[in-house]
């Protein structure tokens, strides 16, 4: 089966920086695919690459078997939701959904039609004779995704959808995404810089750093099992345990990561490893408290239930958790 | 308590200042009116009290045997405004104004469009510089440097020669109307002027409305499958057509009342800025030219309510 996207050995430089730096990537088709990494690490880059909006200096690029490199956006057959919206603020809503059809001929009546269907979808009907300035951040994202979906591409690129949504919204607009995707069956490519919108959104992940891709498969492997120590501590912040304290534990690594939550204080079965330390800071988040020990001169945040008691700070506390919770990482 | 009120809240300071300072603050409507009614005052009663005093002068006649003007209100000015003689000098002076609006728009564009999209840092005072600096130099001196540059003995007639295309000058030259018996002194020559002098006004307003175009709505056209030339028509003209009008204001009325450059460079036939000098000066007609000053207001309002009406506005 043809990938959806592939990538070979992509570069795009830009002077001396090196945006993305061989890149090498392939996107089933039908699938919720997710870019993460901090500002500046090359997932947006490489999203315009899809979309034609800049060129590789180097490499190959395939959406769906077809030579992408020198092909202009209005050739390709992907369309892209904007970071921020980009809506035309001169045309009404339902032009503004009708605009890919517009300009591919459709006359007035058919494209009107296909964009009111387009607005109902994304649950906006009869929002078509207003104006972009007249509707609320989170009604934009829709009439963004309704322009794009309208065209029936066959990949959709998301450049940090949700950005801009206060939190319930993002929640909210995060299942109907997810939904959508499903209903319509069209691969999904989309940046995000919110490891939690990326883990619980996405079928598979790549995790972006200074232009390459860190680690790239389900949530639950980059979630459960990084392999480098950035991606270890940009998704979820787990503990990076040195090798001393893993030799301590009886486990020789360079190192090795833990989750704050995969830790208990206090309590320990037969099997678990254990490691004392001294508390030294807590806060309480809600769902958990966040407490900080400090074991040998090491810090390790441990995310202990609210329903835990929670020792004192400069409390002497037994760590434990279990070894298949330790992942032990090739180098630092 | 009542120590902490003392603390926080300070007594009224005694020195006028501060008590005019802490009045203004508590009505801000009154230093509002303070700061507004002398250029309100200036604006209602010296600028537009004069010129409606001008117009009014419009619907007073003259009379031919005395030349005094008779204060009573009348239309016979108007009458004589529409005579075929008079008459004549306005469409000439439309037609000019709208063809030098409409070249300097053609001219401006591209530039305007590369200033607000490519330069950047040393490039884009490059362009601030080259638009400006004609700006800076006298008016006066610029048209008599036209002047000879037009002339026939000028650099223009010399190049077109050495160039061996002296033939396509003379062509253009001994058509009907636009023609003469040089550029210095034909409509093409006043044509060239005024596209000159204005073209800063056009390029200026273009500039502005095209930077304020995010380059994401380009970005977001093409995606969407329009190509340049359809992003051009749908996404990014109407986005700088409000600055296209702004820009045809100025070049279209600076056009209309401009008396000098048509009596420098061009014909002997009047353009309405000229008429207007004609009569309030060596006619000594004050209400005739008043009439002739009221018709570029009434163009420009009739051109502005279309120029809405068409929805140049809309993306403001």
């Amino acid at each position: 089966m043809t990938a959806a996207v592939l990538f070979e050995n992509v570069s795009r430089h830009f002077g001396t920086v090196k945006a993305v730096d061989a890149v090498d990537l392939e996107i089933a088709a039908g699938e919720f695919f997710a870019m993460l990494g901090p500002s500046g690490s090359g997932k947006t880059t490489c999203l315009r690459l899809m979309a034609g909006f800049e060129q590789p200096t180097g490499g190959h690029i395939e959406i769906f078997g077809e030579t992408a490199e020198g092909v202009p956006p209005y050739r390709r057959s992907v369309n892209t939701v904007f970071q921020d919206y980009a809506l035309f603020p001169h045309l009404s809503i339902l032009d503004n959904v009708a605009y890919g059809l517009m300009v591919k001929g459709i006359g007035r009546q058919e494209r009107h039609r296909a964009a009111e269907d387009a607005l109902a979808m994304v649950k906006l009907p009869g929002y078509g004779q207003r104006r972009p300035g007249q509707l609320s951040g989170g009604q934009r994202q829709r009439v963004a995704l309704a322009r794009a979906l309208v065209n029936k591409p066959k990949v959709l690129l998301l450049d940090e959808p949700l950005g801009a949504l206060d939190l319930k919204l993002r929640e909210q607009m995060q299942e109907e995404l997810k939904s959508l995707q499903k209903s319509l069956g069209i691969t999904f490519v989309f940046v995000t810089h919110d490891q939690g919108e990326a883990l619980s959104m996405a079928d598979r992940i790549a995790v972006f750093n200074d232009g390459k891709i860190q680690q790239l498969g389900t949530p639950e492997d980059i979630y459960q099992r990084p392999q480098t120590r950035f991606v270890a501590d940009f998704v979820g912040s787990s503990n990076i345990l040195s090798s001393a304290i893993c030799a301590r534990l009886g486990v020789p690594a360079a190192a090795a990561s833990l989750r704050p939550e995969a830790i208990a204080i206090g309590t320990s079965w037969a099997e678990q490893l254990t490691l004392p330390g001294t508390v030294t800071a807590r806060s309480f988040l809600g769902a958990v408290n966040r407490v900080s020990v400090d074991c040998d001169g090491e810090k390790i945040i441990v995310a202990s239930p609210a329903a835990m008691p929670v020792p004192d700070i400069g409390a002497q506390v037994q760590l434990a958790f279990s070894r298949n919770d330790l992942h032990l990482m090739e180098a630092a | 308590m009542t120590l902490a009120a003392t603390q926080t809240i300070l007594p009224n300071r005694p020195r006028l200042t501060g008590r005019i300072s802490d009045f203004l603050w508590k009505h801000p409507h009154v230093l509002l009116a303070v700061l507004l009614g002398p250029p309100i005052l200036w604006l209602g009663i010296i600028y537009l009290g004069s010129l409606f005093a001008l117009l009014l002068q419009s619907f007073f006649s003259i009379d031919d045997f005395s030349g005094l003007i008779n204060y009573e209100f009348t239309l016979a000015t108007y009458k004589q405004l529409l005579s075929d003689a008079n008459f004549d000098i306005i469409v000439r002076t439309v037609l000019m104004a709208a063809t030098v609006t409409l070249f300097s728009a053609l001219i401006a564009f591209p530039i305007a469009y590369y200033a607000a999209r490519y330069a950047r840092g040393k490039w884009k005072a490059v362009f601030y510089l080259g638009v400006m600096l004609p700006l800076w130099s006298s008016y006066l001196v610029k048209i008599y440097a036209w002047k000879l540059i037009l002339a026939k003995e000028g650099i223009l007639t010399w190049a077109f020669t050495k160039l061996n295309l002296l033939w396509l000058l003379d062509g253009w030259l001994s058509l009907p109307v636009i023609g003469g018996n040089s550029l210095s002194v034909s409509y093409t020559g006043t044509f060239l002027v005024f596209v000159y002098v204005w073209m800063p006004f056009m390029i200026l307003p273009i500039q502005a409305a095209l930077e304020r175009v995010p380059a994401n709505l380009i970005e977001a056209s093409s995606d969407l499958g329009g190509t340049p030339q359809q992003t051009f028509r749908h996404v990014l003209f109407p986005l700088a057509l409000p600055g296209i009008v702004a820009g045809s204001i100025f070049t279209f009325s600076l056009t209309l009342g401009d008396y000098i450059i048509p009596q420098i460079v061009g014909s002997s036939r009047l353009f309405i800025g000229q008429a207007v000098y004609a009569q309030q000066g060596t006619a000594g007609n004050i209400p005739l030219a008043a009439a002739f000053t009221v018709v570029p207001i009434v163009i420009m309002g009739l051109y502005l309510w279309m120029a809405k009406r068409m929805g140049a506005f809309d993306a403001l």
